[in-house]
């Protein structure tokens, strides 16, 4: 199945793009979504226990399931205001 | 959520009603250092859709805690120069304690859960600030924005 990938600020900037579609196994979480992006990515690994997740636009966990055609957020230590 | 200027007399206006004794606003600044540096400007960036979520969220725990409180706030995002607002807040309630609390509590959980990032610019280079893991879930971040709004 295939998800959308959203990545900000200092995420978006070590995988290059803000906006990536991905091909997953069926019944995969959250958590194997980001498996593979760091895979790819390696430097993303440092944002492993402080990033935060969302499912379609909505706070999420790791071990979410996702679905055919979701929108899954992997979001940096937030510092708005 | 909006990248136009921020427009304090309309969030006020927003928020007002005549049995109303008080209406407390925050604006948050973009100011010319930071941790040492020398700030040209900052770029917001947001994930808009859940921030917009998140700032209802915030509003809505903040009637639960200040019943008698109105709030209504505004995030700015793109490029924003030294002095500009990148944050309005607005809390009107019928005695001014109420008001300053949910005014103060709104910035705190702003701060901890609202889905934006500063990508400052400063003498030298840029760097993206990080500040709180965004977790709407966490009792006790939200247990510390209560106790600085009451304090």
């Amino acid at each position: 199945m295939r998800v959308t990938v959203r990545l900000f600020a200092r995420l978006r900037d070590l995988a290059g793009a803000g906006e990536l579609i991905r091909e997953v196994p069926d019944d995969s979480d959250a958590r194997a979504v980001w498996n593979d992006l760091v895979l790819e990515w390696p430097g993303l690994r440092e944002y492993e226990k402080t990033m935060s997740v969302a499912v379609n636009a909505e706070y999420a966990r790791m071990s979410a399931r996702v679905h055919d055609g979701d929108e899954i957020a992997f979001m940096p230590p937030v510092s708005g205001g | 959520m909006t990248s136009e200027p921020l427009d304090a007399d309309a969030l006020m206006a927003l928020v007002g009603a005549e049995g109303d004794g008080a209406v407390v606003t925050f604006a948050g600044l973009v100011r010319d250092h930071n941790q040492g540096r020398r700030v040209q400007f900052l770029e917001y960036e947001a994930y808009e859709p859940l921030a917009v979520r998140a700032l209802q969220r915030i509003v809505d725990e903040a009637k639960e805690l200040w019943p008698s409180a109105r709030l209504a706030t505004h995030h700015r995002v793109g490029r924003l120069e030294i002095g500009e607002a990148s944050i309005l807040i607005a809390a009107a309630s019928p005695h001014r304690a109420d008001a300053f609390a949910a005014c103060r509590y709104t910035i705190e959980r702003v701060k901890q859960i609202v889905p934006i990032w500063k990508h400052e610019h400063f003498d030298g280079g840029d760097v993206w600030l990080e500040g709180a893991t965004a977790d709407p879930e966490d009792v006790a971040a939200r247990e510390k924005a209560y106790r600085i709004a009451c304090a």
